[in-house]
């Protein structure tokens, strides 16, 4: 595919260009004190100059020295956002004449360019792509929300300090998935944008925007950046021990220490990007119609856990351990694939300060003592 | 449009302790209004019309506390001719803000208020309409969501359950795309012990969840004493937070009591 450097100038005829196409632009831009997905318009949106800080149940937006355009990790938003929207409209009902009458919701007719889309994203999306999209039970919502979508992504120069997307093998390189990639470059009086197209419709946009050709020593510092990148995460994650780690472990004392941290506020699931539950609506009006809504939902929430009348898993103990189990263990079993992608949004937007990579790591070293002992 | 309801149920709204902001609610329904007097049928409502029918009703929906001996007996004979009876808002569903003096003197706060205390009939406690009789079902809120008020009449016009969520206020945050105020900006916020159903307006606008649908369904309030402990907020202003509309709720009060 063709690949070519642009300078600023040139960069900021993406977005206006994407539009022209009839994209609806979805990017990073600065709201509520973060960086967080939305409709953008322009460069202009774009957080430029602006970096972020995480750790554990904290995170700051903070100034950079320079005025680079994705110098940020990620976001407490996520793409999924838009491919499998928090309320969707599945069906309606009405009264007619001969009796009932079913109405499937239309699929809509968006058509999004995602900006920004980091390789742990991208991952994400092609995990979302098992549970939505493969099989007789594909949601067509989704199906056609993400055929129509266009992917920019961007190779990661920043690492934010709880991601780990290094050790589960979905970043800090976007690899495929993206229509185009960008690698962005700024050091001393140098601010370009090495871009690569991985489609028909990215290299067509390529064309678009002017530049000079890549050079080796271009793709050579695209490389040094990716390295550097995977170099300064300080978190990781023992990605092939997770599944035997923790469906042997199901009775482990450390559910209990987790349950008594965890606030069962769902924020971990609902940052996630790769979460999918959720929960069917059925409103009636008082004009005699029904609508059947698709709500995202939690594994967290006690009431989503209710068969029957009764709640399957009563304690914050269970939920905890189905959530981690299910991403960490059973994903695999389902949908072959571990459910997470090493974005670390589930360790930032803790409020109370879990850390999935901390509690793995507790895990093993306590079933390792137990076994010496 | 043909519907299957082919008689309008009969519905009596009744008043205890409290500012009426929740049945005023009823009439905020300003859009749904004629939809709502086209499938009930107000037979007593004094705050909104001066005619008035006798029981028994179909549905009451019952807004405020018991404080006074009257109420608690009034309560019993509403319970009586109404086949099911709705509480709405935090002073029906917890006691309210009044339900404050449940751990003061109401003697002293009477003498210091009134020119002649020994007139005031006041129970010494502000008490939840389901202390007193059975409760079909509790609309939280304080005042509750205009929203969720005409979902549970719809429900219960239609026989069918109501859609209001019993889990965090954090649902709703993410829902809407609103980033933690407590996490990137070191709020404090009682979304994450507090029941869903304001749409997380506080957080909306960079403000803490002040808590007012009471406690959610399995609230870990040492959790959030220990998050706020982080962002050096103390003891007693996690009690404070405790102690506001839904302050006599069973696990608010029990936690204010522990940490007080």
């Amino acid at each position: 595919m063709a690949s070519k450097v642009v300078g600023v100038r040139e960069f900021d005829s993406l977005i206006p260009l994407l539009r022209d196409r009839g994209y609806d632009v979805i990017g990073p831009t600065v709201d509520e004190g973060t960086i967080v997905l939305d409709h953008v318009a322009t460069s202009a949106d774009l957080p430029i100059g602006w970096t972020d800080h995480h750790d554990k149940g904290t995170y700051s937006l903070d100034k950079r020295a320079d005025e680079a355009y994705f110098g940020y990790a990620v976001g407490p938003r996520t793409f999924k956002r838009w491919l499998y929207p928090p309320r969707q409209t599945i069906l309606t009902i009405e009264h007619a004449e001969t009796g009932l009458v079913f109405k499937p919701e239309p699929t809509a007719d968006e058509r999004y360019a995602f900006v920004g889309v980091r390789a742990c994203e991208i991952a994400a999306m092609e995990i979302q792509d098992r549970v939505f999209a493969h099989d007789a039970f594909a949601d067509p919502h989704y199906v056609e929300r993400r055929a129509r979508s266009l992917i920019v992504g961007v190779n990661c120069a920043v690492a934010g300090e709880t991601c780990f997307c290094d050790s589960m093998g979905t970043g800090p390189e976007c690899t495929a998935g993206y229509d185009l990639v960008i690698t962005e470059v700024v050091s001393g009086e140098r601010h370009e944008f090495i871009v690569e197209s991985g489609t028909d419709e990215g290299e067509t946009i390529l064309t678009e925007l002017d530049g000079r050709p890549t050079t080796p020593a271009d793709r050579k510092e695209v490389r040094t950046i990716i390295e550097d990148t995977a170099a300064s995460m300080t978190r990781t994650m023992p990605k092939d021990e997770t599944y035997s780690l923790l469906t042997e472990n199901l009775e482990h004392p450390i559910w209990d220490s987790i349950a008594e941290r965890c606030l069962n506020c769902t924020n971990c699931t609902l940052v996630c990007p790769t979460c999918f539950c959720s929960t069917m609506e059925d409103m009636t009006d008082l004009d005699g119609r029904a609508v059947r809504k698709r709500r995202w939902d939690s594994c967290f929430n006690r009431e989503f856990t209710f068969l029957h009348g009764h709640a399957v898993r009563f304690t914050t103990k269970s939920r905890y351990r189905q959530w981690m189990t299910h991403k960490l263990a059973y994903w695999y079993d389902q949908f072959g694939t571990s459910g997470c992608v090493g974005c670390g949004r589930c360790i930032t937007w803790c409020p109370a300060k879990i850390d999935i990579t901390e509690e793995i790591a507790h895990l093993a070293e306590q079933t390792r003592e137990e076994v010496a002992t | 449009m043909t519907t299957t309801v082919t008689r309008r149920p009969t519905v009596a709204v009744w008043k205890f302790a409290s500012c009426d902001g929740c049945q005023l609610t009823i009439l905020d329904c300003e859009d749904e209004f004629l939809s709502i007097v086209g499938a009930i049928d107000i037979a007593y409502f004094p705050e909104a019309t001066r005619a008035e029918r006798g029981g028994p009703y179909d549905l009451s929906i019952v807004e405020g506390s018991i404080t006074t001996v009257h109420d608690a007996e009034r309560i019993h004979d509403i319970r009586a001719k109404s086949k099911a009876l709705i509480t709405i808002g935090a002073c029906a569903t917890a006691g309210g803000i009044q339900a404050l003096k449940n751990w003061a003197d109401v003697d002293e706060f009477a003498k210091i208020v009134y020119a002649h205390p020994e007139y005031i009939r006041s129970l010494s406690t502000s008490t939840p309409i389901s202390d007193h009789v059975t409760v079909d079902f509790e609309l939280r809120g304080c005042p509750i969501s205009k929203h969720q008020l005409i979902d549970v009449i719809d429900a219960f016009v239609h026989g069918r359950k109501p859609n209001t969520p019993t889990h965090t206020v954090c649902v709703e945050c993410k829902l809407r795309g609103t980033t933690c105020v407590m996490v990137a900006h070191d709020t404090p916020c009682m979304g994450p012990i507090t029941q869903a159903g304001c749409g997380a307006l506080c957080p909306a606008f960079n403000r803490g969840c002040y808590g007012c649908f009471g406690p959610s369904e399995s609230p870990n309030i040492e959790a959030l004493r220990e998050a706020w402990h982080e962002i050096g907020v103390d003891d007693p202003h996690l009690v404070q937070a405790l102690r506001t509309f839904n302050a006599y709720a069973p696990e608010f009060k029990e936690a204010s009591e522990t940490y007080a």
